[in-house]
């Protein structure tokens, strides 16, 4: 099952702490998947990648929901890649999440646009993409194929689901839709819900990617186009939000590429060129439909709302363990969204640990390997290892 | 474990809610889980100790106590425990407020600065007493707001609160029969069960 190949010659070129060479796989299902919006998918495909081993009584999983512009690649190295994939600080042999003990699991969400059935793949009715003919899909639609393919991979409860930003909320919905698949939830830097701030941030990037000429009501493939400056403006709008005044001002200050007032109207201050290159970057690599899915299905995420609005009535069957980690200069899921999550937990008098990790770098920071962050990401996964059934056994009679 | 920690083990029902304030490493918590199987969590700000409860598997929330804990509902723990914070906190009197109104019952220990050593040390030398216990000097305490038996029972009495129990212990946290005698003079750590 593992795509891990670490001995072969090729992986020598690897970091020791890399998975090194990985290869992902596509996964077909063929059972409708009836989504909120009332609409079914009569057939879909899930890209996957795994790494490590999944053990004898395959309790040793855990599933990595990825944010809005994740994907399945997760770690390691593609064949000819230079860069490794999106939480290589994180996953891999010695790493918080360590593969020498856990067999982990990643996937692109459905709607995504790095192989999964999405906007940018075809209908196998028509043979054409999708395009803004492919259902919006919610946090909860997501978490129902994410189980369909936990079947698939004969896992039947995760020792945990871990998850950043939208990816924490897939791994918080997990604990309320399916209370026993999971042991441990991990919530990183994420929110119950978005607030008006967040979801006008949003809207933003979706004016600008509708609103370019060659975004084509969604149908831009037909014309062989991309609203690359739509993209562009999206991802730079949410660009900011994801780093912090203090960071920008650390990172950029008002430095001048030329060192001087150039009185016109192109890039000047550093922070202009670098937001410039980032959304350049992201419109040539992702696409804009799945963009407009992903911040949709961020506004509509909201699992107290089937409860009164009652996010501790929510959590009142959730079994799993909650580690929250929030970051104290993220303003897009400040420390005050985390411990709206934490407040309901404890009131539901469920197990629940919190805690702030202190960085200049904003949302962005719960992708990078800052140390206390690391030491106390590390700490927890051990007591996840040792909740393995297996592996606990060892564990008492170690005590 | 610290003695007065072994007194207040014996003050905790089996299978109840505690939260313990200031919880260190979560070595107590954890040994209340295993011997007494109490659901619990312990409020803690300091990072290596966080670091340490998530070790030992224990609920663990990073808060600082003296911004309050109004994000806790009224009742909603059977105990709550403070072991040697009173006195570095920046109001004292609104955290036992606050214990009393999260907590059915509050257990509150802390050093009696009426002790006779710390008398003594101000009375004959003139000077704020340093001991092997108190090892601060008085410009890096974390120890700002120091009382005694008598104030603490005081403040009780001004605020209605019920003593369910009292005792204390010394240095070497040990109950003595002459700590009762005279508990202002010859106590050093004091250990109060509390309610409304």
């Amino acid at each position: 099952m593992s795509d891990n190949i670490p001995n072969t010659p090729t992986s020598k070129q690897y970091p020791y702490d890399s998975v090194g060479l990985v290869e992902p796989q596509a996964i077909e299902f063929n059972e409708p998947l009836a989504l909120a919006c009332g609409r079914t998918l009569d057939q879909y495909t899930l890209m996957i990648e795994t790494y490590g081993e999944l053990n004898a009584d395959k309790s040793n999983a855990i599933l990595i929901c990825h944010a809005l512009s994740g994907h399945h690649h997760l770690a390691g190295y593609h064949e000819g890649d230079t860069k490794p994939g999106w939480w290589d600080s994180a996953i891999g042999p010695g790493k918080p999440i360590d593969t020498n003990k856990f067999f982990v699991v990643g996937l692109n969400n459905l709607g995504g646009c790095h192989g999964s059935s999405g906007p940018n793949q075809a209908d196998p009715l028509t043979g054409k993409p999708y395009g803004p003919d492919f259902p919006l899909m919610t946090v909860k639609d997501w978490v129902t194929s994410q189980a369909r393919l936990a079947d698939h991979l004969g896992i039947w409860q995760w020792a945990a689901i871990i998850g950043g930003s939208l990816g924490g909320m897939q791994a918080l919905q997990w604990s309320i839709t399916y209370p026993d698949r999971l042991r441990h939830c991990m919530v990183i830097a994420a929110a119950a819900k978005l607030s008006a701030q967040n979801i006008a941030f949003n809207e933003v990037a979706r004016q600008a990617i509708s609103k370019d000429p060659h975004f084509y009501n969604g149908r831009y493939y037909d014309y062989d186009a991309v609203p690359k400056t739509g993209l562009m403006l999206a991802r730079m709008v949410g660009h900011i939000t994801y780093l912090s005044d203090d960071g920008m001002r650390e990172k950029f200050g008002r430095e001048m590429s030329a060192g001087k007032l150039m009185f016109d109207f192109n890039p000047q201050f550093e922070v202009e060129s670098y937001l410039q290159y980032q959304g350049e970057r992201f419109s040539t690599s992702f696409d804009a439909n799945t963009y407009l899915l992903m911040t949709k299905a961020l506004d509509y995420f909201d699992p107290a709302s089937e409860f009164n609005h009652d996010l501790s009535l929510a959590l009142k069957h959730v079994t799993a363990k909650f580690m929250l980690i929030a970051f104290t200069t993220d303003w897009r899921f400040a420390p005050e969204r985390s411990r709206e999550i934490l407040d309901a937990l404890m009131d539901a008098g469920k197990d629940v640990s919190y805690t702030e990790i202190d960085s200049p770098q904003g949302h962005d920071a719960f992708l990078i390997p800052i140390p206390r962050y690391m030491e106390i990401f590390h700490a927890y996964m051990g007591r996840i290892a040792t909740d393995i059934p297996a592996l606990a056994q060892e564990n008492t009679h170690a005590r | 474990m610290r003695a007065d920690q072994t007194i207040i083990r014996e003050w905790i029902k089996p299978s109840t809610r505690v939260l313990d304030l200031g919880c260190g490493d979560g070595k107590f918590l954890r040994h209340l889980i295993d011997h007494k199987q109490v659901r619990g969590y312990g409020l803690e700000n300091n990072h290596d100790n966080i670091t340490a409860c998530v070790l030992n598997h224990v609920n663990v929330i990073e808060k600082d106590i003296d911004q309050g804990l109004a994000s806790i509902k009224d009742n909603s723990f059977d105990s709550v425990i403070m072991t040697q914070a009173l006195q570095v906190m920046h109001r004292p009197d609104l955290i036992v407020d606050e214990m009393l109104r999260i907590g059915k019952e509050c257990i509150v220990t802390f050093p009696n600065f009426g002790h006779w050593r710390a008398r003594g040390y101000l009375g004959f030398r003139g000077q704020m007493p340093v001991s092997k216990f108190l090892a601060y000097s008085w410009y890096d305490t974390p120890n700002i707001h120091f009382c005694t038996f008598k104030d603490f029972e005081q403040l009780c009495v001004q605020k209605n609160i019920r003593i369910l129990n009292r005792t204390v212990v010394d240095n070497e946290h040990q109950h003595r029969w002459w700590t009762k005698l005279w508990p202002n003079m010859l106590g050093e750590i004091a250990i109060y069960r509390i309610t409304r």
